[in-house]
């Protein structure tokens, strides 16, 4: 069968590919368009390593189709600096060592900025059930909630 | 707690204890860090396993023909393509490794040993046609009864997994294969004299499941052999020599014909220690001609690849009513998995390690059963017989009304303390980790009904072994370090930290990387708590080199004698009659004139380490029950540990929460679940429940820092010792909660409220609470 041609938006890029039906959406931006930052932990969305969003709307790529975002927008972590700087949360991250191996970093970032472009004001609890779509079998999550709340204060402030 | 250690006194210490940004930190952040499955080259071949649906069973034929025939099939390996290897323990890197059974791991030969057991892999061009191929693979089998359970398989009617298996270590010798692989014995003094003087005597059997490492990283490998013979491996995991000495063994390659590059690591918890992929890959490539890469499906990585031993152990021990531990006994039966090799061993020496005590035995079993082999996890062993250890030692200070810490501490191992296991112990923080939980106000605070306080203790030996590093000084002063020893969490910070330190120069300018099999030599792997500690200590050697050529160069520049320089606070600088004569220079002066004083500047870190120093840690841990369902929830836990010196204190405070969390996930809610049909029935994360962020509190991590005097900044491996407490201090902190104690893992929902309701407890008028602190509650 003949593959399908797909336009779609990735961090504010326009792309054109074209995938097999049964392409997920994190193939494509994995084979197809070299952009390996997102990560197959699981292929059943249960890690959330592959955690993109599709319209501004959190999602497992794994879980999604590559024909189905033809004229959609998707943000991956590749798209989350701006230049040389980096977003709050990548920096927050850092600082707090809220990563051990870093697999998990690009999903936890991702779903971190689409919680707090929703609310700026987290609690704890919210940030632990917000996040608990991404596994983490490294840090114990301490670290990565402290970073995220440091980073709400921080985003707040700016 | 102990005094810090004073260094050398030419050292400048500013970074090591700090916490800096790690160097890998921006590429991590970003996206743009590449692990296993992130390295492609130009026409590279995808490959697949085709696995055995059989938990045992004979392999009767296996016709790849009709696989081989189909467009787009590159390539098929079966058994045929690697020789076999005889039965015998032969050195790999470090390791003694069975050859016999690690060829027959990676494919099976006469049987199939466990349901998912690879049994032939292709390469096809596409990921469909490799699918498609494993479909036209016809294996027939001679299905065998097989068996899951460590004490069935022990059992003389037990189906039989090995012919040739004869059990070792037995008077007289076994002339009848089993599935028992070995039989041990530890111990010192008399345990019959120790239980005749005990007061208090506590017998108990407790089962443990087996657990995967769970690393989000499932393995992966890409393999390039050329015309020539040589190869070319870029993979997945915590040792690359280690895969290098695997493939060359198992494929008949000389070392020197293998480079193997270790990408970014995505956890591996002792799991990626082992070979499961990239001998595949290799021989794949070799028979295509093309690039073959290869990635593990999560379910892939649950059936097939090394979760640790399940367990059945009996503790016994005694103590007099004073609270003094005078006798201790434990059998321990761990399953191998399919070929002999768990971490009985260890399990075995550390089961009673933290405790001064004067009568101990302990014997172990090795024993094979009809399931993945296991493969190393964090402190291998040590968490299942110590978790059964702790368990009955709180049992005993709850009998003699004494509390829990202090009944600890009456028996705590200390320096001098003869080890069960034979040594004894140098300076050793166990009786400071309990001081410092003890003075925490968490251990204070009052609980309410239904929920229970927890303590446990944990050791690990940790290691050191063979390691090598280069640090080189650039033209314009900066450093570049190149470590053999994957980076699995901020190994790359804490080198850099203490070369700058070393060398006196920023720790900006410091660039660590981990350098290929070709490009550094001989490293054994991450593993076993060693490579901050072995890694730290190469980097020493390695900057001292310089230091003391950089002395002669400027000695001879000066024209002043070698005696009269001295490298200080990153500068060679003249001393004595010689102060007059020069200025100082600093690392980045002495690069500017590196040709003019004899070229190049480097030194090379080649040592084998020794004198790791041991960490003891103690949990505590705070948790509600719910009485209606059965579900344990972690409200409040601490850690604290003896990390000898923290070089980078957040990724030690890192180690202690990570193993923390994936001691909960064992406690509670991990395990293999199996059907009368011999298969795995919950090989993903949904069925196979690990923690999630909403599962767990902070964890408040205490970093006790109790030198080791074997290395020049102190430092005690980290990695190990926290995932052996959490068991026993949730299991502990139940019983205080419920007022039962569970010896079976996991303490999940359902085995809680059956307990509770066979108890009649499950109503929550019933409940009653304790702080399982202060003596008398």
């Amino acid at each position: 069968m003949a593959k399908h041609h797909v336009a779609a938006t990735v961090n504010g890029d326009e792309v054109e590919f074209l995938c097999e039906t049964e392409d997920t959406l994190l193939d494509v931006l994995r084979d197809t368009l070299h952009l390996t930052g997102s990560k197959e932990g699981c292929s059943s969305g249960d890690c959330g390593a592959c955690s993109v969003t599709l319209d501004g709307r959190l999602v497992c790529s794994c879980l999604v189709l590559g024909c189905e975002v033809g004229g959609r927008r998707v943000e991956t972590i590749e798209g989350m600096a701006s230049g040389d700087t980096l977003h709050p949360l990548q920096q927050k991250f850092l600082e707090h060592a809220a990563l051990q191996c870093g697999i998990c970093t690009p999903g936890f970032l991702v779903a971190s900025r689409a919680l707090l472009e929703r609310q700026t004001h987290p609690t704890e609890t919210e940030v632990r059930y917000w996040l608990a779509g991404n596994l983490c079998r490294c840090t114990g999550y301490d670290k990565i909630i402290k970073a995220v709340m440091d980073a709400a204060v921080e985003m707040r402030r700016s | 707690m102990a005094p810090t250690l004073t260094t050398d006194s030419e050292v400048g210490q500013t970074f090591v204890g700090t916490r800096t940004v790690r160097p890998d930190g921006a590429d991590k952040v970003t996206g743009r860090a590449r692990f296993g499955a992130d390295f492609n080259l130009p026409g590279q071949l995808i490959g697949r396993v085709l696995r055995s649906p059989h938990p045992h069973a004979r392999i009767i034929s296996i016709d790849t023909s009709r696989a081989e025939a189909l467009a787009g099939v590159k390539a098929v390996v079966t058994r045929d393509d690697f020789p076999d290897q005889s039965s015998e323990f032969v050195p790999a890197g470090e390791m003694m490794m069975n050859y016999k059974d690690v060829v027959r791991n990676v494919l099976a030969r006469e049987k199939v040993l466990y349901e998912g057991h690879a049994v032939a892999a292709v390469a096809a061009t596409s990921v469909a046609i490799a699918k498609r191929a494993l479909k036209l693979i016809d294996v027939k089998y001679e299905v065998l009864p097989h068996v899951i359970d460590v004490v069935e398989a022990m059992r003389p009617d037990a189906p039989v997994l090995h012919d040739d298996l004869f059990t070792a270590g037995v008077e007289p010798k076994a002339t009848t294969p089993s599935n028992i692989a070995k039989r041990i014995e530890i111990g010192h003094g008399d345990i019959e004299a120790g239980f005749a003087k005990a007061d208090v005597i506590v017998e108990r059997e407790f089962k443990t499941q087996p657990v995967h490492q769970g690393y989000i990283e499932p393995h992966a490998a890409l393999a390039s052999v050329s015309e020539d013979g040589s190869a070319e491996v870029w993979c997945t995991t915590q040792g690359h020599f280690i895969v290098r000495a695997h493939c060359a063994r198992l494929l008949g390659m000389d070392i020197g014909q293998l480079r193997v590059t270790a990408s970014e690591i995505g956890g591996g918890f002792g799991g990626k220690t082992v070979v499961y992929l990239e001998p595949l890959a290799v021989a794949l490539s070799k028979k295509a001609k093309r690039p073959v890469k290869m990635v593990m499906s999560r379910e892939e990585v649950f059936r097939a690849s090394g979760p640790t031993s399940g367990a059945t152990v009996r503790v016994k021990m005694g103590a007099t009513k004073e609270g003094k531990i005078v006798a201790a006994f434990a059998e321990l039966k761990y399953q191998a998995g399919a070929f002999q090799g768990s971490p009985v061993q260890p399990g075995v020496m550390c089961a009673y390690a933290p405790y001064d005590i004067e009568n101990v035995k302990v014997i172990g079993y090795d024993v094979v059963s009809n399931r993945p082999k296991v493969a190393a996890y964090r402190a291998p062993g040590a968490p299942i017989s110590e978790f059964a250890v702790e368990s009955v030692v709180d049992e005993i200070a709850k009998k003699l009304e004494i509390d829990p810490v202090e009944f600890r501490l009456q028996n705590a191992a200390r320096e001098g303390t003869k080890a069960a296991y034979g040594p004894k112990f140098g300076p050793i923080g166990l009786t400071d980790t309990l001081h410092a939980v003890e003075k925490t106000n968490h251990y204070t605070t009052p609980l309410d009904p239904w929920q229970g306080r927890g303590v446990a203790s944990g050791f690990w030996f940790n290691i050191g072994g063979e390691t090598c590093c280069s640090l080189t000084v650039n033209e314009d002063g900066t450093v570049s370090l190149m470590a053999g020893t994957p980076d699995i969490g901020g190994l790359r910070a804490s080198l850099a930290m203490v070369a700058a330190d070393e060398m006196g120069v920023p720790y900006e300018k410091v660039r660590p990387i981990i350098g290929d099999t070709g490009s550094v030599g001989f490293n054994f792997l991450t593993g076993g708590s060693r490579s901050t500690f072995s890694g730290t200590m190469a980097v020493v050697e390695a900057a001292r080199q310089i230091k003391a050529d950089l002395c002669r160069r400027a000695a001879k520049l000066w024209e002043v004698p070698v005696e009269q320089v001295q490298f200080e606070n990153g500068s060679v600088k003249p001393i004595g009659e010689a102060a007059e004569k020069a200025k100082p220079m600093t690392v980045a002066d002495m690069a500017k004139v590196a040709g003019k004083t004899g070229g190049p500047i480097g030194g090379y870190g080649r040592i084998n380490a020794q004198g790791a120093g041991p960490s003891f840690g103690t949990h505590l841990v705070d948790l509600q029950v719910d009485p209606e369902t059965g579900r344990v929830t972690i409200l409040r836990y601490t850690v604290a540990q003896d990390a000898g010196k923290a070089v980078h204190p957040s990724y030690v405070e890192g180690q202690y929460q990570g193993g923390a969390a994936q001691g909960v996930g064992w406690a509670l809610n991990e395990e293999y679940i199996y059907g009368p049909d011999g298969k795995m029935q919950n090989a993903g994360f949904l069925d196979y429940r690990m923690p999630v962020a909403s599962d767990l509190p902070m964890i408040d991590a205490i970093v006790v820092e109790v030198p080791n005097p074997r290395h020049p900044y102190g430092v005690r491996g980290v990695g190990e010792t926290p995932i052996v407490p959490p068991m026993a201090a949730i299991a502990n902190a139940i019983e205080n909660a419920t007022g039962v104690r569970f010896t079976e893992l996991p303490m999940s929902p359902p085995k809680v409220l059956k307990a509770l309701k066979e108890r009649g407890l499950n109503k929550p008028a019933n409940g009653k609470g304790t702080n399982g602190g202060p003596a008398g509650h």
